[in-house]
């Protein structure tokens, strides 16, 4: 295979991580392709979020490549990573609590226009209209006055995505997006994701432990367990596989009944 | 060989007393948060009561006991300072209680002047213990001796206490992390106490344990507190095995300094200092600070707006009254006014630092100290104009915080201080040994400012412009890009980094740009006084500064300015008293207690209560 033999938005090749001994991530091999939403699973401790940090940059891999359009962007720092067009979201949210809403995205915004070591001018006042629709995109435009330390819990996650998206990525990553969020809430932010991903034709990488969020909307699963890839398919064979039910369920039926609700 | 091994038993028993204060402070630190400014106080006042109780106690018996009974005494005053002083202040913002510690400080210094008065006072000899012993040759005091055999125990005691103790158990758990110990119904409070009697009692058993070497005076404190933060923080935040090495380090390196080097003696332990945070950032053995580890303390800080209309008509109207002030005020009025403005610019811009950055430098002084140097050396060795001093002067300080940054914001918290701390103390030793070229503690004088501005009138309009300008400079860099950036870094590093933002360029860019700002504060204070002194590069220097901005509002865009002219104004009334520190003291505990988010932020809270402003957080 050659560098980058194929079109795919990510690819990842025999990305490990181990720490002292432990390993936490063991030679994870995939594509992304372009417009796909493809949802990372499996339970705690599988290395979920140990793979986002590699491909994000904030971890150092011990061993594999991750290219991006087809460029090795292995072991960059997040920011480089940031400006080849790729946001992402936190599993416990990171906002600039000391600004308010519409603030925090208007300072993504500075950023992507590289305007963050400017004396000039005031930075309230600028990029606000681009930042007010990017608001309106996840439904926030109400709150864009509102410091960002009173917001919920859920609404902190949708400005986490607002922010993401300011500098229009090709590639959005999300670590747990809905943990932490009542189920009504989970259904709309991931129907939002859904809708904003094929309105910018973007490709989305999350991690998730609802399987109704996963099932409804993702187009692809992969199943990590022990840092292993256990599976890479559709959501069909993926709901039917009897290695994913054994990690998941102990063996257990409820995998297969459609609809079934998870605590 | 004899002489190399006598000398290194002096340091050992120098490290006696240093270890005992330093693991008070460590401990204190590790469970309180509280970086503790009167540490240093605690440790005269063991000195001054052991010394009173072995006036009446005699013998061998009464000098031990009066050196424990001055521990158990000075850990009831630390308990006493504890209730009254710091437990309403411990929601405030985070570093807020220093300024009380400072004001702690103030008042133990006058009421030992009060009590013991102004002489230095000799320590006893301890009764059994006053020869010497040959030791290869070489004499080395008893007591000396006796010291470095008790230090260990102490070490061992105090490691009991804390790792093989429930009560140990406690501490090292409030250590890691106290809001879980609280959740687990462990009172809090009275663990902060209990901590704070220990760690005042080991600073009093400190001052007491070193009377038959060093005596007791009143300089005593400020004179070991750099020492202490030294010595725990090499050794590393919260470890008693770390502390005692940094003891004898320290204490060990110093005996030969003197004994080789003497120019040495006054930078030797920041140098080491230097060195272990640069290669070891949490010191020797000390564990990694994870930033927001400890949670929020206090309120979110609120958004900031630049000033409304009304906010400007106000402020322009106070500038046109300060503007007019020569017309009707004295001469003494306008200098005055003219001091208050080049120190609330050093203010503010210390304030852009820790207010908005958060990086709380403890080394802040080197940078206007260092403008008035650069200004002074200019003028004296190159005869430049005062116009060209005033404008390089900046760019001087403003290269020296290039370098001091750049070795520094690698470190965070309190390290960091540290390291800013050291780094500003070598500065000044510079300038302080340095006697050819910068007149060492003599200083520099005859540096007057040119002929159009030789008159106080127009010296004053001319800091007014320079230094109001450079104030109002700082308030729109805040709301610039460039500040937003800077404040998005403190808040959340993690996502700063994830949207492009080199968080850690930033902030040396900040500290540069800050330490420039000062060095403007410099150069207008050198041309107004007309000469310059190593005082102004030094530790109280910085830590006017520190109290200020705290004092004011760290949380507020105003607090600097707004605490830095408080401070001078009541110091200017003040000083005239006898015991004007005891007054000053008192002062800053009432304001820190009374306003516990310092002046402005507790005025916008009454104003918010009251409605005449509007609260975000309803």
């Amino acid at each position: 295979m050659n560098e980058s033999a194929n079109d795919a938005v990510l690819d990842v090749r025999g990305l490990s991580k181990s720490f002292g001994g432990v390993d936490a991530v063991v030679d994870v091999s995939f594509t992304l392709q372009r417009g796909e939403l493809l949802a990372l699973i499996g339970p705690n401790g599988a290395g979920k979020t140990t793979c986002f940090n590699m491909l994000m940059g904030q971890l150092k891999p011990s061993a594999g490549k991750v290219y991006l359009n087809g460029e090795n962007i292995t072991g960059m720092a997040p920011r480089r990573i940031w400006r080849k067009g790729v946001g992402r979201t936190f599993q416990i949210t990171g906002t600039y609590s000391s600004m308010t809403v519409v603030e925090n995205i208007q300072m993504a915004l500075l950023s992507h226009h590289r305007k963050i070591y400017s004396m000039m001018g005031v930075a309230h006042r600028q990029y606000r209209d681009e930042a007010m629709q990017l608001l309106q995109l996840v439904g926030m435009q109400d709150q864009s006055e509102r410091p960002c330390a009173i917001l919920a819990y859920g609404d902190l996650k949708r400005l986490e995505i607002a922010i993401a998206l300011s500098h229009e990525p090709t590639l959005l990553l999300m670590d747990e997006p809905t943990a932490g969020m009542a189920p009504q809430e989970r259904i709309a932010l991931m129907q939002l994701t859904a809708d904003i991903v094929s309105e910018k034709n973007l490709s989305v990488l999350f991690t998730e432990h609802d399987m109704d969020v996963v099932f409804a909307h993702a187009h692809r699963v992969m199943v990590l367990n022990r840092g292993q890839l256990i599976a890479n398919a559709s959501v069909e064979e993926v709901r039917n596989d009897p290695q994913v039910q054994e990690v998941y369920l102990g063996g257990g039926t409820l995998f297969k009944e459609q609809g079934a609700s998870h605590a | 060989m004899g002489l190399i091994v006598a000398q290194i038993l002096t340091g050992l028993a120098n490290a006696a007393a240093l270890f005992l204060v330093a693991s008070g402070l460590s401990l204190i630190f590790g469970v309180t948060r509280i970086v503790n400014f009167a540490h240093g106080s605690f440790y005269m006042l063991g000195a001054f009561i052991g010394y009173s109780l072995m006036q009446v106690l005699p013998g061998a018996i009464g000098f031990w006991s009066s050196v424990l009974l001055a521990g158990l005494l000075v850990g009831v005053i630390g308990v006493i300072v504890e209730l009254c002083v710091l437990r309403p202040v411990y929601k405030a913002p985070e570093l807020f209680q220093l300024v009380a510690t400072f004001g702690v400080i103030l008042v133990i210094q006058d009421l030992a002047l009060m009590i013991w008065g102004a002489e230095d006072v000799l320590g006893p000899r301890a009764p059994g213990l006053k020869g010497i012993v040959r030791i290869m040759g070489e004499p080395v005091p008893k007591y000396d001796l006796a010291l470095i055999a008790i230090t260990p125990f102490v070490l061992f005691g105090l490691w009991y206490l804390i790792s093989r103790t429930r009560v140990g158990i406690l501490v090292r758990a409030a250590t890691q992390d106290r809001e879980m110990v609280g959740a687990l119904g462990v009172n809090q409070a009275w663990l902060f106490t209990g901590v704070f009697f220990l760690g005042a009692a080991l600073a009093g058993l400190g001052g007491a344990v070193q009377l038959p070497k060093g005596g007791a005076d009143l300089l005593m404190d400020f004179n070991i507190l750099a020492a202490i933060f030294v010595v725990v923080v090499i050794g590393g935040m919260g470890s008693l095995p770390g502390a005692y090495i940094a003891a004898v380090l320290i204490s060990v390196l110093n005996v030969f300094g003197v004994a080789y080097l003497p120019q040495s003696t006054l930078v030797l332990m920041f140098v080491v200092m230097a060195v272990v945070l640069t290669i070891r950032p949490y010191g020797l053995l000390g564990r990694e600070e994870v930033v927001g580890e400890h949670g929020q303390v206090g309120e979110p800080e609120q958004p900031i707006k630049p000033a409304g209309v009304k906010a400007r008509i106000a402020v322009a109207l106070l500038l046109l009254v300060l503007a007019l002030l020569p017309l009707f005020g004295s001469k003494f009025a306008t200098i005055l006014a003219t001091d208050i403005i080049i120190f609330c610019l050093f203010a503010a811009s210390l304030h852009f630092l820790i207010g908005l950055g958060g990086l709380v430098s403890f080394g802040h002084a080197a940078f206007f100290g260092g403008g008035a140097y650069a200004a002074a050396l200019l003028v004296s060795y190159v005869n430049a104009p005062m116009e060209l001093a005033f404008l390089l002067a900046p760019l001087c300080a403003g290269m020296a915080a290039v370098i001091i940054g750049w070795l520094c914001i690698r470190l965070t918290g309190v390290y960091f201080a540290m390291l800013t701390l050291a780094l500003a103390q070598l500065l000044w030793s510079l300038v302080f040994q340095w006697d050819e070229f910068t007149g060492g503690d003599d200083g520099m004088v005859d540096i007057w400012p040119a002929e159009w501005l030789s008159s106080t009138t127009a010296y004053f309009y001319f800091t007014m412009i320079v230094g109001i300008g450079g104030i109002l400079f700082l308030r729109h860099v805040a709301h610039s890009p460039f500040g937003y950036a800077l404040r998005a870094s403190r808040d959340s590093a993690r996502q700063a980094e994830a949207t492009g933002i080199n968080t850690k360029r930033v902030q040396w860019m900040a500290f540069s740009f800050a330490g420039a700002m000062a060095g403007v504060a410099g150069a207008l204070f050198v041309f107004s006084k007309g000469s310059v002194f190593p005082v102004e590069l030094e530790i109280a220097r910085s830590f006017d500064g520190l109290i200020v901005v705290f004092l004011g509002g760290v949380k507020t865009l105003a607090g600097g300015v707004v605490g830095a002219a408080f401070l001078e104004l009541v110091k200017d009334y003040l000083t005239r008293l006898e015991y004007w520190r005891l007054a000053l003291g008192i002062l800053i505990i009432i304001v820190v207690i009374l306003a516990p988010n310092g002046i402005v932020g507790s005025i916008r809270k009454l104003a918010q209560r009251s409605g005449l402003v509007k609260n975000h957080y309803e």
